[in-house]
């Protein structure tokens, strides 16, 4: 929400700088989020008046002028333009000038003659035409300027002389004399070839000694459009020129700013969605007043109307669909002249960030900015049967809107019809069919209170939103259609712009309940911690509105945010000040804080994959249901049963990912793509899968590991896993070969348990999944359910005696089958080694000379130890004979010869 | 003889002396003290001595034993710190060479942040509460004053797995605090990190999906100025003692009254710069007191208890503390990115 500082003041007197204005606004509730100076880009620009006027002596297309701008001696400026003449009020960016877009204006030479500053046209100011529509400039067409478009076969000769007919009624004419009348309009005598005219022009490009066209039977000079012709024929016969000013009250040496309006300052606002009232400048000026203690002055509307003709025999108005529409006024304006708004008008919707178009649709916008009120125009000659019908849309009726978009609408959407069609999409645009033009007569102006979810919902499905629908959607205030539409009448009236027709048609459907609460001033302290007086509660309260007898608050109508004893609090504390507030601390009953023993793994596990050199990442928990495919999982696989999202962002964000793995091969392959070596990631990630309460997901939270590199192979992996495991104590951990998962290689892929628990699987990605994420390396991947290992890990440890007695170690070495595992061999060991062996490591395994084919030699290092004495060498020999012999009954392991 | 045993003393202590070796020390001790060397030579013609002169030469010559001995010993010590230093200067080493690599894994930038804000509210007696990510609109919405027709629970702003619009992905922390009200007993002190998802686009300050940190206190007599306490106790501990704080008022379905929290620009102190976008305050984050309706609705009394509540973004509050400024590097996971943390 924009808001003009000269347009507020009109309502309340606050001199603060913009700086100031921002700061204590925001800290009241309404927050500034940009000020503007308009005019900060110009600088040194003033008006000036053109003395004379000569011919560049090297040029056919330059002014040398001599301006007077308020001082001494007149400034001698070069100006390419055609549109002026002596007299003429023109602005002036003087040496060491500034212009918007960051132009910088300074002295210098055009083809060798001095010129000291720069005239303006109204782009040049940052205005267009519709800022000042009378500064439009006609042009003619100046024969001398003419450029054939066939150069063999010309239109029009290059020695034409006056008095040479060029076509019909139409012939060359020299102008021998030129003054100006009044603003935009010209006294001129044409020569044509003996026999004169002398005619008015509002041309504004003519000088004395220009051949032009003249129609002799209009007693009109042409313009390219009364020629027929094209732009490149005349390429110096321009519409656009310098900016000659009509305004009263102004002389050389003024500060153009002023004049053209950009002495204003906007402030931008951010209006939260609770306080639709401050859309309005009514509304910032109340919160205004509030905030700097200055008087609010509201102005009430007055329309004298007496127009022809009775309003209710004129309209009539009906709703059938009450609840969509609370509240509908509406009043009538007749003999309507449309044209431009005054420039004050204009100035203050510029400013406001609105453009101006004309001026019954104009005042509409004035008094959207001024009361928040959206209001319509309808041309009255539209509106079938004299009847507006505010009524749902029937299903699949078509309107074309304002914008020129045909609209296909629905049961659910609110129109505004005649008794034959609609002419405007409730609260949101009207219709083009029923659209103020230029020959409009009478007017219905609208101003009706729709329903706020109703308006949404229709601007959202059509993709529509417009500053009346926005402000629709918060939910308006019901009061204010009255007032808005008065006022309307009022601006009608006050710019001359149509005759108001008595009365006004009101529509309530709905009966006005203003809101009571009970002032409570303990328990508001009570909430805020503060100490605020009564009086002071009181005086804030209606500083802002609220009415207040005795305990009983009454809610102002524009407040419908205000439902309680906590709201009341908020406006207290708005303008006591948030940051008049003690701090406290907290007091009552202390509370233990931490974490939970889940949140503690969790961490654990964290701090156990990082000193493994593991990079934490953090991934999306939504994924593309392709991703299964190109994790190798089947179409009919089970675990591909996702949380489907049914307004994705997009197909790559669309379902609930059941499994960690694409996201995790994701990110391999991203670094694996930016040439990062090296690289261990980790996450604790969730899973999402069916059969949650109430319909939600369960949702399990996964280990996932994944790593490549020079030192990754399957072994580095599983003995990470090893020592997280061993870390959180989980006993009797093994690794069982997997041959059938299809992410991963079958051969280098192996589920873990924690005796019969499955934690989850690690390996190496099988190639042909790698090959689908565009990747020739060899991939790593652990999944681990985070809940299997909650549930398996160890107790806080106990201490064991440390041993008393020496161990006793042997190596042997047996060779078995290739096909027999190391596994199986350290079960046998185990099976075979009775109560003496405390730990067998491998420390080789060899396959080549000296040993057959097909067979392997294995070498484990066994450690024999009692606890109660020292063993002699006989007993370490009978264990490991014994061990020996498990070796060879179970996997038919020899010791190597 | 005497003149032998001073000749054999004054050879073997030039000898011994002159010994750069441990070898040719202990050649020099055969050569004189040995069983066939010169003072053992010289000993054996003692015999042959008269007996009066015997004393005097055994005396002489245990001098002369003695003498060696003492020089062998000493030259021996010596040469041992000789070796010594030349062993050190032998066994020196390139230090600068690099020491063998033992890499540590990095915590996500993220979560550092978030470990921080969570190690000051576990200070204060806070429980750090998870909760589900797919969750019902009931416990979103409905139980946090956002009623049918809220905007933010149009489908162009949240994430729905069903038409009726009953269950999606949070779009916020706050149903948090609803399921805290509903399982925990009073009071309550709550910190709920995790996951939110809303439909944004990707840029550099945008995704659907990012994280956020629920804080919730119900108790008796809980203030709007318990609130102020709090959190800038919070934000001394994260930014350091005495930075500034503003309230300013804002505007949330479930509190009332609700604010916003600035903190002052650490790069300006508060004077205005790009940093802050010349406003000289960083917004941090949105709180308030617990709606009245939010209490009732979930069967706390509110004429005994009152409670407040913040939610904090916790992207834009890490990247703040590493200064990182595209939001799209937190979810690329880039390692060169994470190892910088």
């Amino acid at each position: 929400m924009n808001l003009s500082r000269k347009w507020l003041n009109e309502f309340v007197n606050v001199t603060a700088s913009d700086k100031e204005f921002a700061e204590a606004m925001t800290l009241s509730g309404s927050k500034v989020e940009t000020t503007e100076d308009l005019g900060t880009e110009i600088n040194n620009v003033v008006v000036g008046k053109i003395l004379s006027l000569e011919h560049h002596p090297d040029s056919d297309h330059m002014w040398i002028c001599q301006i007077d701008v308020g001082e001494e001696e007149p400034v001698q400026i070069v100006t390419g333009a055609w549109n002026v003449h002596v007299g003429d009020i023109v602005p002036v960016a003087k040496h060491k000038s500034t212009l918007p877009g960051g132009v910088k204006i300074e002295k210098g030479k055009l083809r060798g003659v001095k010129s000291n500053g720069m005239l303006c046209g109204l782009s040049e100011l940052g205005l267009d035409e519709r800022d000042f529509p009378y500064a439009v400039i006609k042009a003619a067409a100046v024969l001398g300027d003419y450029k054939a478009i066939d150069p063999e076969k010309p239109s029009i000769p290059a020695d034409i002389q006056p008095g040479h007919k060029i076509y019909g009624p139409v012939v060359a004419a020299k102008i021998t004399e030129v003054s100006t009348v009044s603003y935009g309009t010209f006294a001129v005598t044409l020569d044509m070839g003996g026999k004169t005219a002398s005619i008015e022009t509002g041309c504004m490009n003519l000088h004395e000694g220009d051949m032009v066209a003249y129609n002799t039977k209009n007693e009109i000079i042409c313009t390219l459009e009364d020629l027929h012709a094209e732009q490149k024929e005349f390429p110096h016969c321009i519409t656009d020129g310098i900016f000659i000013l009509n305004e009263e009250g102004i002389k050389p040496g003024d500060d153009i700013k002023p004049v053209i309006g950009l002495d204003d300052h906007v402030v931008e606002f951010e209006i939260t969605p609770n306080r639709p009232d401050c859309l309005s400048i009514i509304g910032l000026a109340r919160e205004a007043s509030a905030t700097f203690g200055q008087k609010l002055k509201l102005h009430t509307p007055e329309v004298k109307g007496g127009a022809d003709g009775n309003l209710f025999e004129l309209l009539d108005v009906e709703t059938p669909d009450p609840d969509l529409c609370p509240r509908y006024s509406a009043r009538m304006v007749r003999n309507v002249k449309i044209g431009p708004s005054p420039k004050w008008m204009r100035e203050r919707l510029r400013a406001m960030g609105v453009r101006p178009i004309n001026n019954i649709v104009d005042i509409t916008n004035y008094v959207m900015l001024e009361y928040g009120q959206p209001m319509h125009a309808f041309d009255y000659r539209y509106v079938n049967g004299g009847k507006i019908i505010v009524r749902r849309a029937q299903d699949g009726e078509e309107l074309t809107t304002l914008d020129g978009g045909v609209r296909k609408l629905t049961n659910n959407m609110l129109v505004i019809a005649d008794e034959d069609r609609a002419v405007g999409l409730a609260g949101i645009m009207g219709g083009l069919n029923s659209e103020i033009v230029e020959d409009t007569t009478d007017v219905v102006f609208e101003s009706a209170c729709f329903d706020g979810t109703c308006i949404r919902k229709t601007a959202l499905a059509l993709g529509m939103r417009t500053e009346a629908s926005a402000k629709f959607e918060k939910g308006l205030d019901p009061m204010n259609t009255l007032p808005a539409v008065d006022r309307a009448c009022e601006l009608v009236e006050m710019l001359g712009a149509g005759e108001v027709v008595d009365g006004i048609i009101d529509i309530l459907n709905y009966v006005p309940q203003p809101r009571i609460l009970k002032l409570e001033p303990a328990r508001i302290n009570g909430l805020l911690g503060t100490d605020v007086c009564e009086e002071e509660i009181v005086r804030i309260l209606k500083s802002v509105g609220f009415e207040i007898e005795g305990d009983q608050v009454t809610v102002p109508s524009w407040r419908a945010d205000v439902v309680g004893m906590a709201d009341l609090a908020e406006e207290v504390a708005r303008f006591y000040g948030y940051n008049n507030i003690p701090t406290t601390l907290m007091r009552g009953e202390t509370t233990q804080g931490g974490y939970s023993p889940a949140q503690k793994l969790e961490n654990r596990l964290g701090a156990l994959c990082r000193g493994f050199g593991y990079d934490e990442i953090i991934t999306y928990s939504f994924i593309s249901p392709t991703y299964y495919d190109k994790i190798g999982w089947a179409k009919e696989d089970a675990r591909r049963a996702s949380f489907k999202i049914l307004n994705p962002l997009g197909e790559d964000t669309s379902i609930m990912r059941t499994t960690v793995l694409p996201s995790m091969l994701e990110i391999l392959t991203r670094n694996y793509n930016y040439r990062n070596r090296n690289v261990k990631l980790y996450e604790v990630g969730r899973i999402y899968l069916a059969g949650g309460e109430d319909g939600l997901a369960v949702e399990n939270r996964v280990l996932s590991l994944g790593a490549f590199g020079d030192d990754m192979d399957f072994f580095a992996l599983k003995g990470h896993i090893e020592a997280i495991l061993s870390d959180l104590r989980v006993e009797d951990v093994t690794f069982v070969p997997c041959t059938d998962n299809p992410s991963y290689h079958p051969g280098r892929c192996a589920m873990v348990y924690a005796g019969e628990s499955c934690l989850g699987v690690l390996g190496q990605i099988h190639p042909l999944v790698a090959r689908n994420y565009g990747v020739d390396a060899q991939f790593y991947c652990a999944e681990l359910s985070f809940e299997a290992i909650n549930a398996v890990k160890g107790a806080d440890p106990e201490y064991q005696p440390l041993p008393r007695f020496p161990s006793v170690t042997r190596d042997i070495a047996v060779v078995c089958d290739q096909s027999v595992t190391v596994g199986q061999l350290q079960a046998a060991i185990k099976k075979g080694g009775k109560n003496l062996l405390k730990n067998s490591s491998l420390f080789d395994i060899y396959q080549g000379k000296g040993i057959p084919e097909g067979k392997k030699s294995v070498a484990f290092n066994l450690v024999l130890r009692a606890d109660d004495r020292s063993l002699t060498g006989e007993e370490a020999d009978a264990d490991v004979k014994s061990i020996l012999e498990a070796l060879a009954a179970d996997c038919g392991a020899v010791i190597r010869a | 003889m005497k003149e032998q045993l001073e000749l054999i003393l004054k050879q073997g202590l030039e000898e011994i002396s002159s010994a750069s070796c441990k070898d040719e020390l202990e050649s020099a001790r055969i050569k004189y003290l040995g069983k066939k060397g010169e003072l053992t030579a010289v000993l054996k013609m003692m015999g042959k001595l008269d007996a009066s002169e015997r004393p005097a030469m055994g005396q002489l010559a245990n001098e002369v034993r003695a003498a060696l001995e003492n020089a062998i010993e000493s030259a021996s010590v010596k040469l041992a710190e000789a070796a010594l230093i030349q062993q050190l200067k032998d066994e020196a080493l390139d230090v600068t060479i690099p020491g063998k690599a033992a890499i540590v894994g990095h915590k996500h930038p993220m979560y550092v942040a978030l470990d921080e804000l969570k190690e000051i509210f576990i200070g204060m007696g806070f429980t750090i509460l998870d909760g589900p990510e797919i969750e019902l609109a009931t416990n979103n919405f409905d139980r946090l004053n956002a009623e049918e027709g809220h905007p933010s629970r149009d489908w162009s702003d949240t994430f729905y797995f069903d038409e009726d619009s009953r269950v999606m992905l949070r779009s916020q922390t706050s149903p948090m605090q609803v399921r805290a009200m509903d399982t925990m007993e009073l009071p309550i002190r709550i910190l709920a990190p995790g996951r939110v998802y809303r439909k944004d686009e990707v840029d550099a300050t945008h995704s659907p999906m990012f994280h956020q940190v629920e804080g919730m206190v119900i108790d008796k007599n809980i203030t709007m100025a318990d609130l102020k306490g709090t959190l800038n106790t919070v934000v001394e501990q994260l930014y350091g003692k005495g930075t500034k704080t503003r309230f300013r008022p804002h505007h949330f379905p479930f509190t009332e009254p609700s604010c916003e929290m600035d903190v002052q620009c650490h790069k300006c102190g508060g004077v205005g710069c790009p940093t802050c976008k010349g406003e000289g305050w960083i917004e941090l984050l949105g709180a308030g007191m617990i709606h009245p309706r939010v209490l009732e609705m979930a069967g706390i009394d509110t004429n005994v208890y009152s409670g407040w509540a913040f939610g904090i973004g916790l992207e834009r509050m890490a990247m703040r503390r590493f200064k990182i400024a595209d939001l799209r590097l937190i979810f690329e996971n880039d390692v060169r990115f994470l190892e910088q943390f």
